[in-house]
């Protein structure tokens, strides 16, 4: 986990001391990365030229360092941290196997997924309803 | 001078008469064209800054994380409501 605003490393500290770490018990335990010049935050194309901030972009990358997910928010709307754990663990599954897998909608761990190849096309229904889930 | 809105969004200041409502849909659309950079699929862009991480200051290079799944998050700003 790496978090990236505009703030300084030294406000970080400060913003972890005084408020963040008595939300968290011993602070935030992650990275939180400056990014006083929009760098990266241009090239992820989440930098706000006109507020000099960044917006609320989350990026998921794979051991790869290939971009598996994005989701980019306007400020005022907080995210929602177990949809994007449940992603995580549905990448983390896809990629196990090799491609041989994909999680259809709503899939959590533990549910049906799907074995994709010719013989699945246009029988998914047979295999897999949305109640399902 | 009227109150300032406090929003999540960190204000800052502007030179006077460059607001951005005032300009021109194309030049607004050729700015959103060059800011998307990043696709699913596709390489995160390699950055390297400075942090602050459990209490020390040290830098960190996207690179170094390879091997390991990253979750980047970007935010408004320290001290803002959400």
């Amino acid at each position: 986990m790496l978090a990236v605003s505009t703030d300084s490393q030294f406000v970080h500290k400060i913003w972890n001391e005084t408020e963040l770490s008595k939300m968290v018990d011993g602070g935030i335990p992650f990275p939180m990365i400056a990014d006083a010049a929009g760098h990266p935050g241009k090239v992820y194309g989440v930098y706000d030229e006109e507020a000099g901030v960044n917006i609320r972009g989350r990026f998921l990358i794979d051991p790869d360092g290939v971009v598996q997910a994005m989701e980019v928010l306007t400020p005022p709307v907080g995210r929602r941290l177990d949809e994007t754990l449940r992603q995580i663990q549905a990448f983390q599954h896809v990629r196990a196997n090799k491609g041989a897998e994909a999680t259809p909608a709503g899939w959590e761990p533990g549910k049906k997924t799907l074995k994709v190849g010719p013989d699945l096309v246009g029988n998914v229904w047979k295999v897999w309803k949305p109640k399902d889930n | 001078m009227p109150d300032e809105a406090v929003g999540c969004a960190r204000p800052t200041g502007a030179v006077v008469g460059s607001d951005p409502a005032q300009r021109r849909p194309e030049e607004l659309e050729s700015e959103v064209m060059a800011m998307t950079t990043v696709r699913v699929g596709g390489k995160a862009p390699d950055f390297e800054a400075p942090a602050y991480s459990k209490g020390t200051f040290i830098r960190v290079k996207l690179s170094e994380y390879l091997g390991r799944w990253v979750l980047l998050c970007f935010y408004p700003g320290d001290f803002t409501f959400v």
